[in-house]
């Protein structure tokens, strides 16, 4: 996918895709001379915003797994990202078919907690998952992509009976969602 | 329909019998090696190659060629096998290619029996490499799926095997090539007895080197660690349907022989079957369309009692979280009505004529809309809740069963304490009819507090204080018999203290049947008494497991864990009885002594804020129905409901006569 495109989440045979996820993948920096113990730690942390209308209702980051409806689950704070694995380090559910009825926008974001920019981070990406079938949405790759700390990935949004998906890939700067509400509420 | 797969990308796998098809331009090896939950491969007897190509479930080819057909049969896997990788891989010193850089690119399809391509692969981007790991069969919850890998090694087959955890990969590589050697040489079928002596013989005459050290030129990217759960399967038996070859057990049988340089087995040749529960029970397929018709004990855990428990808490959460789902959809709509409403009346364009009734109409007509839509999701939940309760309540063990279930007719009692306690029943407004049993661990972590004050304004106005009490009392003494039934003989040691004597006629099923330790304790002497002796329990097993003398206990020592009730607090209490009650309160948990207490908190108001923390540390349950009671998710108020025998049934009678003389026999 490419910036600003959109995928309709409906399925060819009719059906509506009923689960996504937003998995996030990163190395952690390698260590400089001989004390291994400073190595370069790398926390990227993955959050999903919840909008009703507009307005932010829940949101699920890594001190707040679990929506309160328990339709989108985070799997748990990763601290110091792979070994280059290839895996998601971590990853938010979202189980479409139960997101409360007013809920209409998802907005997932990518923030770098410890502060490195995304030029420092070593083979990162962000992908989005049929959780269903295993196939992947949408990738950005995040390492050397330029001087910020944060990316508004994409939204999961209604349309009519089911979702659609719409990359955003937007570059902004903040250490968790909150400092992102700003860079978010034009995309809505 | 062919899904076909780019690296990395995976796919279900519907049927367990398959044919792996690999076409390459040029002769090349197939060979598979089987991986555990940590993608490891446990030895040779896990490897399938020219010169051994049978293992269970799965055939290779015995030479190489251009094309190859492996036939596998998932069912036939062993249990621990989570992850089948198909290998290919160019013979070396026969003076083929070199590298994959030069061939065409090798196309992989699994297939059905019948020939219809599941899945393809064609593995591109290779080039120094001679060996590639070109698809993985691997278990996810249950299912089989495949994954396109595509991961090439320069280092060859030597290389690929180290990285699947075999130590012996440089020997393995060098067999599997003299094997392919000596087929294409006489390019008619070596018999495999032949092929699989060779095997061994090359392997005892080797001292083991070490894992090749070479550090692997990785090409491409690497295959995500697989993410098996840890399942729970049956020991599997027999591997029906699978052709084994009779002529090769030595193949398999490889890392017995001593000095072969093979990792140790540690396993207990015993204790193969012993480990895996049963497998739980899984809901029948669901008819399209359709959610999944519910089963008991549909849930993880080693025993159906953990299943269920599980399940239970599961059906809790849900419905936490569904009604969360409900009511702030509500909510939402309620204040976005309320917005819409506050601008029209703020327009002024709005007070003439019909343009405000319009506006407010609409509105109205959103948030109707929207709480409706709420309302249908919800309504599909709890009905599939429903149906699931429906087949749960019926299939509890007695220590989570209502006292209306038949399972306390056919009460026995039990060897085993069990895993959890139903303690009432919990409900939520929104769904009066569905009730989610209350459990919790056993032993019991805190005390309880049965409310025999007046709470809240919704309660029955006709229960006078006495019935109340006498209510509470009753769901003290079911509660009591609950637990002394679920504990097997003489594990469980009840006490009551009933100061005024005002709990006889709720106590008499406890007292008549004679489960209790003593009658109940009388005055203000009895109070004592009874306190004193359990205190000084609480103390001497403290001390002893803090001096790790657990042994050191005097002879006669009744190690059951105990349950005091009491009635009536603080009547017949003295300051230094309420001590010794706080410090039971505390301490006792910890040592297997629990605390009843059935108390109106207005009676002991005279002490203050003493016996705050007293309060605090109790569960507080409530004769009748009280919405006190928050779930750990969302902190919803949910109406509690005690489990009390019904009325007129003999069940609490026939249960503790039962319990009695199981106890007479342990004595």
């Amino acid at each position: 996918m490419t910036k600003g495109q959109a995928i309709s989440l409906q399925k060819n045979d009719g059906g509506s895709l009923a689960a996504v996820r937003m998995g996030l993948g990163w190395q952690a920096a390698p260590r400089r001379g001989l004390f291994g113990s400073r190595t370069r730690e790398i926390d990227l942390d993955a959050s999903a915003v919840l909008f009703a209308d507009k307005q932010p209702v829940d949101v699920v980051f890594f001190r707040h797994l679990v929506s309160d409806d328990g339709s989108v689950r985070h799997t748990g704070d990763n601290l110091v990202g792979g070994v280059g694995q290839g895996g998601d380090d971590e990853a938010i559910l979202v189980d479409l078919s139960r997101v409360p009825v007013h809920i209409d926008q998802i907005v997932f974001t990518v923030n770098s907690f410890t502060g490195q920019t995304f030029q420092e981070v070593q083979n990162a990406f962000c992908r989005l998952v049929d959780e269903t079938n295993g196939q992947e949405l949408a990738r950005y790759t995040l390492a050397g992509g330029g001087a910020y700390t944060a990316q508004i990935m994409a939204k999961v949004h209604r349309s009519g009976p089911g979702w659609t998906m719409t990359a955003l890939g937007t570059p902004a700067n903040g250490r968790t969602f909150q400092d992102l509400m700003p860079a978010i509420l034009p995309h809505l | 329909m062919t899904a076909e797969l780019v690296r990395g990308q995976n796919h279900p796998l519907s049927q367990a019998r398959l044919e792996i098809r690999i076409s390459a331009g040029t002769p090349i090896v197939a060979s598979a090696t089987l991986s555990d939950a940590d993608g490891k491969a446990r030895g040779l007897e896990w490897v399938a190659h020219p010169g051994a190509p049978d293992l269970p479930g799965l055939e290779v080819s015995r030479q190489a060629a251009a094309d190859h057909r492996l036939a596998v049969d998932l069912d036939a896997m062993p249990e621990a096998v989570h992850r089948v990788n198909v290998l290919l891989a160019l013979p070396t010193g026969t003076g083929g290619p070199g590298r994959f850089g030069v061939v065409a690119a090798p196309f992989v399809a699994v297939t059905g029996l019948d020939g219809a391509e599941v899945a393809s692969y064609t593995i591109t981007g290779l080039d120094a490499e001679t060996a590639v790991v070109a698809l993985e069969l691997y278990r996810r919850q249950g299912a089989w799926k495949v994954r396109a890998v595509g991961q090439g090694y320069a280092g060859g087959l030597a290389e690929l095997f180290t990285d699947q955890g075999l130590s012996e990969a440089r020997q393995l590589a060098g067999t599997i090539n003299e094997a392919v050697a000596q087929g294409l040489a006489r390019s008619v079928q070596a018999p495999s007895q032949r092929a699989a002596d060779g095997d061994r013989t090359r392997q005892t005459a080797t001292p083991a080197l070490g894992p090749d050290q070479s550090g692997p030129a990785r090409q491409g990217t690497p295959a995500p660690a697989s993410p098996h759960p840890s399942s729970a399967y049956p020991p599997q038996g027999g591997q029906p349907g699978h052709p084994t070859d009779p002529v090769d057990p030595s193949a398999v049988t490889q890392p017995s022989t001593p000095g072969a340089g093979s990792p140790v087995d540690y396993s207990h040749p015993g204790r193969q079957n012993s480990a895996p529960p049963p497998p739980p029970p899984t809901a029948p397929p669901a008819q399209p369309g359709q959610p999944a018709r519910p089963v008991a004990g549909d849930a993880t855990g080693w025993s159906m009692d953990e299943r269920l428990y599980n399940q239970v808490w599961g059906m809790f959460e849900d419905l936490a979280r569904s009604t969360a789902a409900y009511r702030s959809a509500v909510d939402f709509a309620d204040s976005r009505m309320e917005k819409e409403l506050d601008q029209v009346l703020s327009d002024p364009r709005s007070r003439i004529g019909g343009q405000g009734d319009a506006a407010r109409e609409a509105a109205r007509a959103k948030y109707t809309q929207l709480v409706d839509q709420a309302r249908q999701v919800l309504d599909r939940d709890l009905a599939q809740l429903t149906a699931e309760a429906d087949v749960v309540e019926p299939a509890l063990p007695p220590a989570y069963a209502r006292w209306d279930n038949p399972v306390w007719h056919a009460y026995r009692v039990p060897m085993e304490m069990p895993m959890a306690l139903r303690l009432g029943d919990l409900r939520l407004p929104e769904s009066e009819l569905l009730r989610i049993p209350m459990l919790v661990r056993l032993p019991l972590e805190r005390g309880l507090w049965i409310d025999s004050g007046r709470t809240g304004a919704g309660e029955d106005p006709l229960a006078d204080t006495g019935a109340l009490q006498h209510l509470a009392m009753e769901t003290a003494v079911a509660l009591a018999a609950r637990l002394l039934a679920v504990y097997p003989a003489g594990e469980f040691t009840t006490h009551v203290i009933d100061p005024a004597g005002s709990g006889a006629k709720a106590l008499a099923p406890l007292v008549q049947t004679g489960v209790l330790a003593a009658p109940p304790a009388l005055g203000a002497a009895g109070v004592s008494d009874v306190l004193t002796r359990l205190t000084q329990r609480v103390d001497l097993v403290q001390m002893a497991v803090r001096g790790g003398a657990a042994d050191s206990l005097p002879p006669g020592f009744d190690t059951a864990e105990q349950l005091l009730i009491v009635n009536d607090f603080p009547h017949g209490f003295d300051d230094r009885a309420v001590t010794q009650l706080r410090y039971l309160a505390d301490e006792g948990p910890a040592v297997g002594v629990h605390l009843v207490m059935v108390a109106d908190r207005e009676e002991a108001v005279g002490y203050g804020p003493l016996l705050d923390p007293l309060w605090r540390s109790l569960l507080r349950l409530t004769p009748l129905p009280d919405d006190h009671l928050a779930d750990p998710w969302v902190g919803h108020a949910w109406t509690y409901e005690p489990s009390l025998v019904p009325v007129g049934s003999q069940v609490l009678q026939q249960v503790l006569t039962q319990v009695a003389a199981a106890r007479t026999k342990y004595e």
